[in-house]
């Protein structure tokens, strides 16, 4: 699988810092240097490169330190699908307020591993989970726990938007009317804040009432994005988000990834490395159903440990 | 041997232009001549009715004498209420077996066995039917001894009353109906809920739904139109079946309307009727017509029994129409 070749005009630049800074200012200042390294970078990128893809470094801080808190631990979790088994004794963290990339070939298990942190995997019969899970401390497979509660707490984003076919405002207050939550004024204010979060208000605002199959496929999107965050998560799980979108859509949810961050712990699983480069504070690579490495984007695509990990990187496999 | 010469490239498209038309008309002429069948069968009936379908007919019970006093009304009430009651007990029932297959019965022996017997069920005959209705919901299986011998009060303050056994009543034909079209409803029912994307029901578990929220405000919705086409369907069936309801006692010379209750005003009058009519005997227009049908009289032969036949297939028509209607505005606003 070769990297793109060349960097959409519209794509986002690189984050100047992680901490809650004003980020657009920053960006805005380091525009002009960005776009200059955006343009060195993807002349660098081309197919059976001998390096590793070129992350450039922010402007302020040489890398920004990640959030120690974790919200999730997973240790030695094995997964099978029936007599398949799809995950091997994977173990990570994934911190808090914080961006984490998964990324590997098709197959590999990382789809199988996002849907194991909101139990999205307990639909399909016969499937098994062992070891554990914890979510900020507790087991989310003990068997006392409400899946129900779970998956208002870790919300998901699909690769293909589904809007239900309804209007917008009822695919947003969804969620909330599913958790009790029915006074029109509350609902609409939580309709609110959420298509703001997810940067679709000014779109939508004057036409709630209208179907949301009637949007653009990158402001569907968007609108998964707004339910999922309309039942107050702390956790954003996307399994390839922008997939099905064109570059100047993917690029406006990148950029609502990382405004989000700043309250969200985000996990996002994609095909491509270049938005995992962009978009992530943490890189995992997951091949035929092992962890083979994870740490920090920068590290991990500059000075990766293994040897496969490199060898996909710069597109050997995959 | 090079490429076939320009000659002969030609005459092969030719041939299969020509088959490929061939083929289109016969399935024009296929198409048209169901459709010509059907307008001529009107076309002949409704010239036969001509005259003699007037709000007289509507509105005036049969006569064995006098073929110009005959009328529909006792069909179109008994029909009325039979359909009526059918649709309360085959819907809910029917909706609800589909969504316990489709959303939550396991893959099994089980579910398998349900499933062939409902498929079985559509294929037996009506008549077969009618004498199911007859031993199961008229007599009781004798459970109750003779007809009418016990009498359940419920709801006092007021005053129902029904018979048990139900005997020959529009409850009774009702149940019978029931049974003969709920397959269809199952059937089309399920068809409809497995058309109902996967994604949809993914993406409302993982905003934290349960299973009974995920089926009854997402899946359910969405799949209304093709339930709506079942329920169509099934009913239209039932609106003209006959056999089965002859068995189960819709009696063919029937002077008067279920509980008395001939024209709206007598509604207003004797509210009780509305409560005793189910449990009334009755006729239905298919059973009308086929007394007519039969009458020496040529008059009834010809011409009562077309106008017959005109009522019916108005009311099938008004029917459809609702029915229709419904499903185009559910699927308008499914699919924008």
């Amino acid at each position: 699988m070769a990297p793109p070749q060349s960097e959409p005009s519209g794509a986002p630049q690189r984050r100047a810092s992680a901490l809650s800074q004003p980020q657009r200012a920053g960006r805005e200042v380091s525009h002009a240097a960005q776009s200059s390294e955006a343009a060195a970078r993807a002349s660098k990128i081309d197919s059976k490169s001998t390096g590793p893809v070129n992350v450039p470094k922010p402007e302020s801080k040489s890398s920004p330190p990640l959030n120690t808190t974790a919200k999730f631990e997973v240790r030695g979790l094995d997964f099978f699908y029936g007599a398949n088994q799809a995950l091997y004794n994977v173990s990570l963290d994934v911190p808090a307020r914080s961006v984490t990339a998964l990324i590997g070939p098709s197959g590999c298990g990382k789809s199988t591993f996002l849907r194991v942190l909101n139990r999205m995997n307990d639909i399909i019969e016969e499937t098994r989970v062992t070891g554990t899970v914890l979510l900020d401390g507790i087991d989310i497979y003990d068997r006392r726990i409400d899946v129900v509660e779970l998956r208002k707490r870790v919300g998901m984003v699909f690769q293909k938007s589904t809007p239900f076919p309804k209007s917008i405002f009822d695919n947003i207050s969804f969620g909330p009317r599913l958790a009790g939550i029915n006074g029109k004024a509350r609902l609409a204010e939580i309709v609110e804040t959420s298509l703001q979060r997810a940067a679709l208000w000014s779109e939508v605002k004057d036409r709630l009432k209208e179907s949301a199959l009637a949007l653009s496929g990158g402001q569907q999107q968007r609108l998964c994005i707004a339910r999922a965050l309309a039942t107050n998560p702390d956790v954003l799980l996307m399994d390839e988000p922008a997939s099905a979108l064109d570059p100047a859509s993917t690029a406006r949810i990148e950029d609502l990834i990382f405004e989000l961050k700043e309250n969200y712990t985000i996990v996002i699983v994609t095909h491509n490395m270049q938005q995992a480069a962009r978009v992530s504070d943490q890189t995992a690579f997951f091949y035929t159903g092992h962890l083979i490495e994870h740490g920090n984007t920068q590290q991990l695509f500059t000075k990766p440990k293994e040897q496969q990990t490199e060898d996909y990187i710069t597109g050997r496999f995959g | 041997m090079s490429a076939p010469s320009p000659v002969q490239t030609t005459q092969l498209l030719g041939r299969g232009k020509r088959e490929g038309r061939i083929f289109q008309v016969l399935c024009w002429m296929s198409t048209w001549s169901s459709v010509a069948i059907l307008l001529i069968l009107l076309i002949g009936v409704a010239y036969q009715a001509r005259g003699w379908l007037d709000w007289e007919f509507l509105t005036s019970f049969d006569s064995r004498r006098f073929p110009d006093k005959a009328g529909i009304l006792a069909g179109l009430w008994g029909s009325a209420w039979t359909i009526l009651f059918t649709i309360l007990f085959s819907v809910p029932i029917g909706i609800a077996s589909a969504l316990y297959l489709e959303e939550f019965a396991r893959d099994g022996w089980l579910k398998r066995t349900i499933q062939i017997n409902i498929a079985n069920l559509a294929g037996v005959p009506s008549i077969v039917f009618g004498m199911l209705g007859l031993t199961a919901f008229v007599y009781m299986f004798g459970l109750f001894g003779a007809q009418g011998t016990f009498q359940v009060n419920q709801l006092s303050f007021l005053g129902l009353t029904i018979p048990l056994p139900l005997g020959r009543c529009v409850v009774a034909a009702a149940l019978t109906l029931t049974l003969m079209i709920l397959p269809v409803i199952i059937v089309a029912s399920q068809e409809a809920l497995r058309a109902v994307p996967p994604s949809l029901r993914h993406a409302s578990l993982a905003l934290g739904a349960t299973k009974w929220q995920t089926v009854s405000r997402q899946v359910l919705p969405a799949a209304t139109p093709g339930i709506a086409t079942g329920v169509i369907l099934a009913v239209s069936r039932a609106v003209g079946e006959a056999a089965p309801l002859i068995l189960v006692g819709a009696t063919t010379f029937v002077l008067y309307a279920p509980g008395n209750i001939a024209a709206p005003s007598d509604i207003v009058e004797n509210p009780q009727g509305l409560l005793e009519a189910p449990f009334d005997s009755f006729t239905v227009m298919p059973i009308q017509i086929f007394n007519w049908a039969q009458q020496s009289k040529p008059e009834y032969r010809q011409h009562v029994a077309a106008a017959g036949i005109v009522v019916l297939l108005a009311v099938l028509l008004l029917l459809n129409a609702v029915a229709i209607i419904i499903r185009y505005r559910s699927q308008k606003r499914l699919n924008y």
